[in-house]
């Protein structure tokens, strides 16, 4: 998401960048340069382009006049005078929005504590009128299936407490038993993950809270190492590796869905409403049960051993009702 | 070109916020640095610069200039300018650091980003609340995330907050053509991660939902800002709910499961015991709703699993499992 180009940066977007930046240094005596640099995200070049541009605004009528005055030296800024513009521009009804309705999700999954009702009362007050389209954007969590599961692990992560988990790993129909250091938990995709230190598998895992089958708080701190890095789940959960295999699966209208719930490396049209996908997996056995649970409705085209293994389980699974 | 632009707009902003009368267009010209000799080339370019502040959402007024002649003139409130005084608790601060990370998508988390940096400008307690977040301990309670990878989410989402009307192509599950639907849109709805637009079909003459990612091709804006009325009472999220909604499991299925197969459905299970006389094997009573659904649901576990009953159950689990040879 993020790239190293130089933006390009519309006369639109560097006025609302200014009308942020003016006020913003205006409330305060005085800012260092790489500060409000880091603040607005631009370099320490755009920033002083973007305070040379707010000097040199003049009015020439009825008296010419130059209504902001600033100054910047030893890598600090300071405003002695900005007029009218000291204060920021209200919300605008995105902007509102995008905080409210990311407020609301946050106390929809239980996290912020009682910040949380009061920000919100906050935000609204200032936004006004541009935070009522917020009301129409509504984001629900799944809630995970074990009562409590999500309040015990918040409860070990501000305790810094290391945690036994029994888990379910759908892929293989598997239960697992581990121990694991909470690093936080991520709401993403609707679902709700704690991220950890897996003692087991010496890794940073993510599990699903509704496929914990139980959870414990140890007596032991949380002891996460230093060469663990939270995943950055913002490019996506999942994240396919040179190791994995490469699968095509073709796809009936009906089971469209699979295009849809699991990432594919690509979908290509085959004619009548059905799809060809690529998946990579570390583990066919999760695609071996794709392709069971959707019959007719679905063909492994390759890898051919893997086709052949969904035929035996069938047959072997058939062989059981005769 | 875009720097003079930015200039030009800042002195009208400036201007126009100082003054408590309404200024004519001629009076703007005269005071801003920048505008064309030319009346016609100006005109222009005062409309569009008009356009971009209100784009921005800064309050442009119109009134008349002065009480004797109909000439339009220009000002901006201050009151309705200015963002109102905030003062935010140190864990409001870091509540809002998080907040401001929700949004994973172009649309919306650039508009979180501005919201913060003005919420900043107004607010020196937030000084350390963003970056101090990372470390302080709010941050370790939960961070939910919202993508959006549906195209269509942009201009929905524009269409909902102007209240217009919008037209696009969709295409129902498990059918190959699409069909074209013309919809008065009241909410967008994310439930279990998937993004949804419910509204008034006006084909259908009756509310519907769509998914978004099965919207396909562009969504057109089909009426003005303002044409769509949201009826009261209406929740939109209720009527995802019903739209996505489990049916009861009302029905009882007697499975036949190797051990140490089928954690899950032990997990739901209402009975768990040994088979008699199949050693390795244990039988589960479980609840369904749907037949259809259910028989795929355990065709994943192959051979691990056996539906000794209902019936009708065993022959859809037995034809599904027909399919795969």
């Amino acid at each position: 998401m993020t790239t190293n180009q130089p933006r390009m940066v519309t006369s639109a977007e560097r006025l609302r960048r200014l009308l942020a930046l003016v006020p913003y240094v205006a409330a305060r005596r005085a800012v260092g340069l790489a500060e409000a640099a880091e603040t607005f995200g631009m370099t320490e070049r755009e920033l002083i382009d973007d305070l040379n541009l707010a000097w040199c605004v003049e009015l020439k009528a009825p008296e010419p006049y130059c209504p902001i005055d600033l100054s910047y030296e030893d890598g600090e800024i300071t405003i002695s005078q900005a007029e009218s513009i000291a204060r920021p521009l209200r919300l605008a009804a995105d902007e509102a929005s995008a905080l409210l309705v990311a407020l609301r999700m946050l106390a929809e999954a239980g996290g912020g504590g009682s910040a949380v009702a009061r920000l919100i009362a906050k935000i609204e007050a200032a936004a006004g009128a541009a935070g009522a389209p917020s009301s129409q954007v509504t984001v629900k969590i799944e809630s995970p299936n074990v009562p409590g599961v999500s309040a015990t692990l918040a409860t070990a992560l501000s305790a810094g407490r290391r945690v036994h988990l029994r888990h379910y790993a759908w892929r293989r129909d598997e239960e697992t038993e581990r121990d694991v250091d909470p690093m936080r938990l991520l709401v993403v995709e609707g679902r709700t993950y704690l991220e950890g230190w897996c003692r087991r598998a010496e890794g940073v895992r993510l599990f699903r809270l509704d496929r914990v089958l139980a959870v414990e708080v140890l007596d032991l701190p949380a002891e996460v190492p230093e060469e663990a890095e939270e995943r950055d789940v913002d490019a996506g959960l999942f994240r396919p590796s040179d190791s994995d295999v490469r699968v095509e699966l073709d796809l009936a209208p009906d089971a469209r869905w699979i295009a849809e719930s699991y990432p594919c490396e690509s979908v290509t049209p085959l004619g009548e409403g059905w799809l060809r996908v690529v998946l990579r997996t570390p583990d066919t056995s999760l695609v071996r049960r794709l392709a069971l649970r959707l019959g007719e409705n679905a063909r492994v085209a390759s890898p051919a051993a893997l086709a052949a293994e969904v035929r035996e389980a069938a047959a072997a699974a058939l062989a059981l009702y005769e | 070109m875009s720097k003079r632009r930015t200039e030009r707009l800042l002195s009208i902003v400036v201007l126009l916020l100082s003054s408590r009368r309404y200024l004519t267009a001629e009076q703007i010209r005269a005071a801003v640095i920048g505008y064309p000799e030319q009346d016609e080339a100006f005109k222009r370019m005062f409309e569009r610069d008009k356009e971009e502040l209100r784009d921005l959402g800064i309050p442009l007024e119109t009134g008349r200039a002065n009480p004797i002649d109909d000439e339009i003139g220009y000002r901006i409130r201050r009151q309705d300018y200015e963002l109102p005084e905030i003062h935010l608790e140190p864990d409001e601060a870091a509540v809002l650091g998080i907040a401001s990370r929700v949004w994973q998508s172009a649309e919306l988390a650039g508009a979180a980003a501005g919201a913060l940096l003005k919420l900043k400008a107004a607010s020196l307690e937030l000084d350390d609340g963003d970056d101090g977040a990372a470390s302080s301990s709010w941050s370790r309670g939960i961070q939910p995330r919202l993508t959006t990878q549906e195209p269509a989410f942009g201009p929905l989402w524009e269409a909902v907050r102007d209240r217009r009307p919008v037209t696009f192509d969709h295409l129902a599950s498990g059918r190959s053509e699409v069909t074209r639907r013309t919809l008065e849109p009241w909410g967008v709805v994310n439930r279990r991660g998937r993004w949804y637009v419910a509204g008034y079909d006006r084909a259908r003459n009756a509310p519907r939902v769509f998914r978004m990612s099965r919207i396909a091709g562009p969504v057109r804006l089909a009426g003005p800002p303002g044409s769509v009325t949201v009826p009261d009472g209406t929740d939109v999220s209720e009527l995802v709910k019903d739209w996505d909604r489990t049916p009861a499991r009302d029905r009882t299925a007697v499975l036949r499961v190797r051990e140490h197969a089928g954690v899950i459905l032990r997990k739901w299970a209402r009975e768990t015991a040994p088979e008699p006389g199949q050693s390795g094997w244990d039988r589960i009573t479980v609840s369904f709703a749907d037949v259809g659904w259910y028989a795929e649901y355990l065709a994943s576990f192959g051979p691990d699993l056996v539906v000794l009953d209902p019936p009708d159950l065993r022959e859809a689990l037995i034809s599904r499992l027909k399919g795969c040879l």
